[in-house]
């Protein structure tokens, strides 16, 4: 079964009805997961980073979602809802930005992890929550037995972030999908739960898919990078490859605009002009046309007619720009 | 980046006759829940604060949530009154003053918000929320259209805007709106509470670089008010890190960043992901231990010793005071760096 990667995308697509129109809130995003590696999927608020994984979930609610996601294989995409159940947490899990929302306030932190476990192994209520204590003490909480018995809010913002990463390996998935999952989190709480998913990854083989808007926490955890602009694959490549020669000019941007602890001494920020696009109303072409600073330099009419499709740069280095040659 | 010389040596020193706002002693503590006989102790949020502010420059306030840094910005501007302490605005202190007989100084310091829409009235239209300022000062009404005209254009936004309402923005040009009414008017210094926080990264650089464009023609000074230890970096000429309701590190923003001598200081940097793959493999990482204590029941000593690597005895017991440990800077830790 190794043959498959872990997980393979495919011209993913996702649309929205609107009372006010139809947005494709991702047009056609290709990418795949191999076990035991992170991918970076980076992108600004409505780059379409986040309804790309809850479509590869199956958690897209009243959205038309076409092309093909592959879990070790097995299809996703239009896959019956049971079917989709019974792999949701078994084989893949998701982290989310907000432990607080994600876990429901009812139930003990053990009890909702002891259910999790239930529902795809059975077996008795004690020996779940015997497992729930077990990954609550993997994912590094301090008396896991006594935590096990309290409620969400009792935990601290790190400790609920862990918690909930313990619920998403209870069953021990092959694919873990965090999105922003320390977004919410202190820097040094932060480097808490990065350190923990890297550990976690390395011990038991996960593929990992990392959505976050910080540059930061993608060089520290991912080996591939998918960068995301209204709602298309702008850019892809390995992260160190990313971070040492961007291709694409929003990727460039993106990284200039970043002030940098790293930085020179009064290096300036340069910004990008413009804001990101409506995905009601997009710009023609490529997204990124109208805050491009290639293209108003040398304005090209491919920028504005068809959505320039990803092509090949470098070895396992792609980019969708077509003023690219210019200036690589 | 603006002219302004290195700051002195006694830089957190209050009541320095150059500084355009001294902090002294700071102190607020919100009453605690009602008990059943009595109020049970209340909360500690910020203890024995003390900086100054020059004319033009930024200061930057970094720390955790939680660590006091918006409440010590809210006090700066008298939107909370402090329960110890005094701040003074060029010389008068603000803080015992009446309402009454603040609000002519009201108008040389202003603040701007994190979230740009909820400081927008969302029922009036950009002009009126820029006039709302001049409006409070009296000024004639064709004045007032002249200005808020201006001020449109210094931040950045077309004459055009003037008639749409916020809810008809981008939220980096909603805050260009919030700046916009808090520079109306022309005020000395600006309190900003993470004015970039909730906006994208490319929106981000935007409105850093407009907030240093203003200090250079306005010369307003700033607190910079933050979590994100780069964006402050780059900002700020000096800054104040806070843990737990107190400054444990003060200086020249090359000293803080390049030496820190607070291990707090140099725990946070380090934690910081860097937006470089090879040098985040590389780097030395201190990673802290537990989370920050709440400040409802902070440690006893130095409030940072439970997750102190290098803490012994005495920090438990003792809490360490601001002390200077190099020429324009000052760090409360009994072993600095």
């Amino acid at each position: 079964m190794t043959s498959h990667p872990l997980l393979d995308v495919h011209d993913l697509a996702v649309e929205f009805t609107t009372e006010e129109g139809t947005v494709r809130a991702v047009k056609g995003v290709d990418f795949t997961v191999e076990r035991g590696r992170t991918l970076g999927i980076v992108g600004e608020s409505g780059s379409g980073k986040s309804v790309t994984s809850l479509a590869v979930m199956g958690l897209h609610r009243g959205a038309t979602v076409t092309g093909s996601a592959r879990l070790d294989g097995t299809e996703l995409i239009g896959a019956p809802d049971e079917h989709l159940r019974k792999l949701r947490g078994r084989r893949m899990a998701m982290v989310f930005q907000d432990a607080l929302t994600a876990l429901h306030p009812y139930f003990t932190v053990g009890d909702q992890i002891a259910e999790a476990y239930r529902e795809h192994f059975g077996g008795s209520r004690r020996a779940a929550l015997a497992r729930a204590v077990d990954v609550l003490g993997d994912v590094g909480i301090p008396g896991p037995a006594r935590r096990a018995g309290e409620y969400p809010h009792q935990f601290s913002g790190g400790m609920r972030q862990r918690a909930m990463i313990a619920l998403a390996l209870s069953c021990e998935p092959d694919l873990v999908i965090a999105d922003e999952p320390t977004t919410a989190l202190d820097v040094t709480v932060q480097a808490q739960v990065l350190e923990l998913l890297m550990r976690l990854q390395q011990e038991r083989g996960l593929g990992i898919v990392m959505i976050t808007h910080d540059l930061g926490v993608i060089a520290r955890v991912a080996d591939d990078v998918l960068v995301m602009y209204g709602g298309s694959a702008v850019e892809q490549a390995p992260a160190d490859t990313l971070f040492t020669t961007p291709r694409h000019p929003y990727t460039r941007g993106l990284l200039d605009s970043l002030p940098r602890l790293d930085a020179e001494d009064g290096a300036e920020l340069r910004s990008i002009p413009g804001s990101p696009p409506s995905l009601l109303a997009p710009p023609a072409g490529c997204a990124f046309h109208p805050r491009c600073a290639l293209h108003a330099a040398k304005p090209d009419a491919r920028c504005t007619g068809d959505r320039p499709p990803l092509r090949t740069v470098a070895d396992g280095h792609r980019s969708a720009c077509v003023l690219d040659e210019v200036t690589a | 980046m603006t002219t302004e010389t290195a700051p002195l040596a006694d830089a957190a020193d209050s009541g320095t006759p150059e500084a355009l706002l001294s902090v002294h002693d700071l102190g607020m503590t919100f009453p605690g829940p009602r008990g059943t006989l009595r109020r049970r102790p209340g909360v500690r949020a910020v203890d024995g604060v003390t900086f100054d502010v020059r004319p033009g420059e930024t200061l930057g306030l970094v720390g955790e949530s939680g660590c006091g840094k918006s409440t010590t910005g809210r006090m700066l501007v008298r939107l909370l009154d402090p329960t110890a302490g005094r701040v003074s605005f060029r010389g008068q202190d603000i803080t015992r003053t009446s309402q009454h007989r603040l609000r002519p100084l009201r108008s040389r310091f202003q603040m701007i918000f994190q979230d740009p829409f909820a400081s927008l009235n969302p029922r009036q239209t950009v002009q009126q929320i820029i006039a709302a300022p001049l409006r409070a000062q009296g000024e004639s009404r064709a004045r007032i259209r002249a200005e808020v005209r201006d001020l449109v254009q210094l931040v950045g936004l077309a004459p055009e805007h003037l008639e749409r309402y916020p809810h008809q923005f981008s939220g980096g040009q909603a805050q260009r709106i919030g700046i916009a009414r808090a520079l109306a008017t022309r005020p000395e210094l600006v309190v900003a509470d993470e004015p970039v926080s909730a906006l994208d990264v490319s929106i981000q650089a935007q409105i850093v670089g407009l907030m240093e464009r203003l200090q250079r023609e306005l010369g307003v000074a700033y607190v910079f008010i933050a979590h994100d230890l780069a964006v402050v970096k780059h900002i700020s000429h000096r800054v104040a890190v806070m843990y737990l309701g107190r400054i444990v590190e003060i200086g020249d923003k090359r000293q803080v960043y390049d030496h820190p001598a607070h291990p707090y200081t140099k725990a946070l940097l380090s934690a910081v992901p860097l937006p470089d793959p090879v040098a985040e493999r590389t780097r030395e990482r201190i990673v802290l231990l537990g989370d920050p204590p709440s400040p409802a029941n902070p440690p006893s000593g130095c409030t940072f010793h439970p997750r102190c690597p290098k803490a012994r005895a005495r920090c438990r017991t003792e809490a360490p005071l601001l002390t200077l440990t190099a020429p324009g800077r000052q760090a409360a830790c009994h072993f600095p760096e």
